[in-house]
């Protein structure tokens, strides 16, 4: 619940705040939302299993923020960049998937 | 890939989570709060808890940050700063080919204008020829009113002995001299004008004449005054027949006795 509200705070934060992106962070925010994203479905679904583990959980958000970003920018430099953002988020797409597959199991029993 | 999403499984997957973290250290400890190990493990455990939700609660609202960030700056569109230069180019490329579209397009539009603004000009100017046609055939026919230089006869007629021929005389050498319009007396001379003699007077399309005669007739005027006093012409005829005739020249005059337009009853065009 206080993760939600926290989301909801992000939000609006950001709404108040009108920030700007600095420009070497652009090609790399949509990736780190996406897999950040995923972290957080992930992290849902293990919560509704009990098993949720905030260590793991920091640990795996920040790690596929940084391999996201890290796998754009080696598209970028490799001249793949745009392919390469496409597979990893097709990637995290599936993966997003699978858990909100899993929680909507939970809640539904479905 | 695969290797990356083996590494970051365990957040996601019960199975993994299970293997790689001991149970009792923070998951469920963590989770559902309740303590096994006595005061001093409950205490540490609870901290543990405040700053594990702490720094959850941290990273789901950069996440919400970050989201709303993205969103505004796909939303704002401004994002040719940061696009890639394979998508500038993309960019550019089907830029250059709309331009090259609407440059064409441009064309054929001026094209048309031009095809257009040069039809418009010349139907104006067939439009011009045709009034221009209407007015000389109106003054021919006697429809419109006509006005410039010109003579104006009278024939005087004390003895009441000039016949109808002089005036057609004076009427056809007038056209010969090139008189373009005529009056005589209140009537108009069209193309179906007839000088008749009934019951004692001259009558011209039905309409009886009183001496003194006068005709008007435009023209230029010394070419037509000299047209009548040729000798053995009209002048002489008239004289001939005891009356007298007066010319007098002007540069303005105005004949504006009209006729009736009168459509041909048998006669058509023929092809």
């Amino acid at each position: 619940m206080y993760a939600l509200l926290a989301l909801a705070a992000g939000v609006v934060i950001g709404l108040l705040v009108h920030p700007t992106v600095p420009e070497w962070l652009g090609p790399y925010l949509p990736i780190a939302v996406v897999a950040a994203l995923d972290a957080v479905f992930g992290g849902l679904r293990a919560r509704l299993d009990n098993i949720f583990d905030a260590k793991v959980f920091v640990v795996s958000f920040i790690a596929n923020v940084l391999v996201a970003a890290f796998i754009v920018f080696l598209g970028d430099q490799l001249g793949v960049g745009a392919q390469l953002s496409t597979a990893v988020v097709v990637v995290l797409g599936i993966r997003i998937f699978g858990n909100a597959a899993a929680i909507r199991r939970h809640i539904f029993k479905a | 890939m695969p290797e990356r999403s083996d590494d970051v499984r365990p957040a996601s997957d019960p199975r993994s989570a299970d293997g790689s973290t001991p149970v009792s250290t923070s998951g469920a400890d963590g989770d559902t709060g309740r303590p096994r190990d006595g005061n001093q493990a409950r205490r540490s455990g609870a901290r543990k808890t405040a700053l594990n939700r702490t720094v959850v609660a941290a990273l789901c609202a950069l996440l919400g940050f970050a989201v709303v960030l993205q969103v505004q700056r796909t939303a704002s569109g401004d994002n040719l700063e940061t696009a890639r230069p394979d998508d500038l180019v993309q960019i550019l490329d089907g830029l250059q080919r709309r331009e090259d579209d609407l440059n064409a397009e441009i064309e054929d539009l001026q094209a048309t204008l031009a095809r257009l603004e040069r039809s418009g000009a010349s139907s104006a100017e067939a439009l011009a020829e045709a009034q221009r046609q209407a007015e000389a055939l109106g003054v021919l026919t006697g429809t419109v009113p006509a006005g410039g230089p010109g003579v104006t006869i009278t024939i005087t007629d004390p003895e009441s002995r000039i016949p109808p021929e002089v005036m057609l005389d004076a009427l056809q050498e007038l056209r010969n001299a090139g008189a373009e319009a005529f009056q005589v007396g209140d009537v108009r001379i069209g193309v179906n004008s007839a000088f008749t003699f009934s019951s004692g007077a001259i009558t011209l399309d039905r309409v009886p004449l009183t001496p003194p005669y006068t005709i008007t007739a435009i023209g230029d005027p010394p070419t037509l005054a000299a047209a009548l006093a040729i000798p053995g012409g009209v002048f002489d005829n008239v004289r001939r027949s005891g009356g007298t005739m007066d010319v007098a020249q002007s540069d303005k005059l105005v004949i504006d006795a009209l006729r009736e337009p009168q459509p041909p009853q048998y006669a058509r065009p023929a092809p």
